[in-house]
């Protein structure tokens, strides 16, 4: 345990990306027993500045509702979107590369294809159409962050299986007659999950940007449940005399995410030292 | 070569093609778009919505309407708004170069910064600054790019009254869209210049300039800076689709008249002519300085040809 500690994986960027990861993860997980009256308007207290009152420390909004309450309950949007999106992604990226890379041919083709479309095709641009039919709600907007991610997965994936495919120890399990699907998941498998890790935990990050940039744009989230971009969707007619409602959702986001991309870092410094996953 | 340059060519039109199917194909689910033109008349009648959607030319088969549209990157005819039944393609030369401009303004903005950072970072590896330019980075990285553009407003337009807030009404209000996107571009384009510039000045050639006795910032800027510029090429082509996604946002915060704020219109108003050629011809642009980059590359460093 010494050794961890004296060692240079206990950095500053993971004392600080794992420390505001930890606190905000656990502040929102209780925020519905922090804040049980979140959603109470409070019309004899509109636009109370924020270090004014002790029951309004961050300040309400126009309805009077308590700022500091509705971030740490709408953190529960940003980070189930992050979460479910970056989980769905995995599954299904991982699978088709793991295939795409093994077997080559057909899949393979489809995938690298698949990965030309996804670039040409900016995740907001996307977003627009498809929300402007099915309608914005958190399921659609998980599903098309998975729809538009599981790609890079895949690609990922499919370059490690490429340069493991043909190594000694899964050429010696081919020979004794191990069987494709044990091979794949036994040998390859656990072989290239270091990269993935730190994709992952980036990815994470991203899709909380995404997903307030869509809230906010009114093309995400149910505009009634409290959430980060929502907020500030809300917090701009007030820019000029409450700054306060557009500040500090922001700042969540900002602290979120940089506490993600922080240990993100990190994990590619720890996992990935040949830099496979840099941008 | 030419093999080389061929494969990449029909990659780059399958790509075309498959994203302006994409957005074809949903674009058409969006709802009727008949409906919507006949907006606020009063007792519209079937026969009245089938005589628009006749007029529209929604009635053609798909086939025909998606090959009229693919076409229209050539002929540059994008048909006509339903709304006010304005020329699509006059709609586009008036919001292309507004997206356009932005975009420059934001890679420029965003070069200018983090070409002197990176090589600091790289020069002084492991010290201090190299920690602080790194960290600063990554908070750049983690701004939401309408939350940081909405800061600026706060400081820049409500707190000292220096710029306006939105518009596009010459170049002070440039500014501020050009310094969020410039901002957020230089979180990753720091890194990226430190890496390529720490990898080049490893390498032998930087060796021979230094022991010939050049000057440290000659051997920097003419032998180093020169050879770390074919990475941060590539990276900034590959960066362009992210750019003008983040544009489309930036713009509808600072009622920029780009291509972003057309295809916000166009969504609330199901004017799917406008709303299919904006994205097609931001997609096709996105090919092509990939495509540029590919080329520019193969005809540099031969190895890549052969990939």
């Amino acid at each position: 345990m010494t050794a961890f500690f004296q060692s240079r994986y206990w950095s500053l960027e993971f004392i600080l990306g794992a420390g505001l990861t930890t606190f905000i993860v656990i502040g929102v997980l209780l925020s519905r027993w922090l804040f049980p009256d979140v959603g109470a308007i409070d019309l004899m207290a509109r636009l109370v500045p924020p270090f004014e009152r002790p029951d309004h420390l961050l300040g309400t909004d126009p309805l009077g509702r308590d700022v500091m309450a509705r971030i740490f309950v709408g953190g529960w949007i940003s980070l189930k979107v992050g979460f479910l999106s970056v989980l769905g992604s995995v599954v299904v990226g991982v699978l088709m590369g793991l295939i795409a890379g093994y077997y080559r041919g057909v899949w393979d083709i489809i995938v690298m294809r698949f990965a030309d479309v996804q670039l040409a095709l900016p995740f907001i641009l996307l977003a627009i159409t498809i929300i402007a039919i099915v309608g914005g709600s958190l399921t659609n907007t998980i599903i098309l962050l998975i729809v538009s991610q599981w790609v890079q997965y895949a690609r990922l994936v499919r370059a490690q299986v490429l340069a493991l495919r043909d190594r000694e120890f899964v050429l010696a399990a081919r020979a004794i007659g191990v069987k494709n699907r044990n091979i794949i998941m036994s040998h390859l498998l656990p072989n290239l999950m270091g990269p993935v890790v730190v994709l992952m935990t980036l990815n994470v990050a991203n899709n909380i940007l995404l997903e307030s940039s869509l809230t906010f744009l009114g093309l995400g989230v149910d505009p009634t449940i409290p959430s980060w971009g929502g907020m500030l969707a809300d917090g701009r007619t007030y820019l000029q005399n409450a700054w306060w409602v557009s500040v500090f959702p922001g700042v969540a986001i900002l602290l979120t995410v940089l506490g993600l991309n922080l240990l993100g870092d990190w994990l590619r410094d720890t996992l990935d030292p040949t830099g496979r996953t840099q941008k | 070569m030419a093999g080389f340059l061929l494969k990449r060519l029909a990659q780059a039109i399958f790509v075309v093609v498959v994203v302006t199917l994409i957005v074809s194909v949903a674009v058409r689910m969006t709802g009727d778009p008949a409906l919507i033109v006949a907006q606020g008349a009063t007792d519209i009648t079937e026969a009245d919505l089938e005589r628009i959607r006749e007029g529209l030319g929604l009635n053609e088969p798909f086939l025909k309407q998606y090959l009229a549209t693919l076409s229209g990157l050539f002929t540059w005819d994008f048909g006509r708004s339903f709304l006010g039944g304005t020329e699509v393609s006059t709609l586009i030369a008036g919001a292309l170069p507004a997206t356009l401009l932005l975009a420059f303004s934001s890679l420029l903005v965003s070069i200018v910064i983090s070409i002197p950072l990176g090589i600091r970072a790289a020069i002084r590896r492991g010290k201090w600054e190299d920690q602080v330019i790194r960290i600063l980075s990554l908070v750049g990285l983690s701004f939401p790019n309408f939350w940081l553009a909405t800061m600026l407003v706060l400081l820049f337009s409500i707190t000292l009254h220096l710029l306006p807030p939105s518009g596009m009404t010459g170049w002070a209000t440039l500014v501020m869209p050009a310094l969020t996107m410039g901002v957020i571009l230089t979180a990753t384009n720091v890194r990226l210049v430190r890496t390529s510039m720490l990898e080049v000045m490893q390498s032998q050639y930087v060796m021979v300039a230094r022991a010939k006795g050049l000057s440290e910032r000659s051997v920097l800027y003419k032998h180093a800076l020169r050879n770390s510029a074919i990475p941060l090429i590539t990276f900034l082509g590959l960066q362009f689709g992210g750019l003008l996604g983040g544009i489309v946002v930036v713009e509808r915060v600072f009622n920029w008249p780009g291509m972003g704020s057309l295809a916000f219109d166009a969504v609330a108003a199901r004017d799917y002519p406008v709303l299919q050629s904006v994205i097609m011809i931001l997609s096709t642009l996105i090919v092509m300085v990939n495509l540029l980059v590919d080329i520019a590359y193969g005809l540099i460093d031969p190895r890549i040809r052969t990939e």
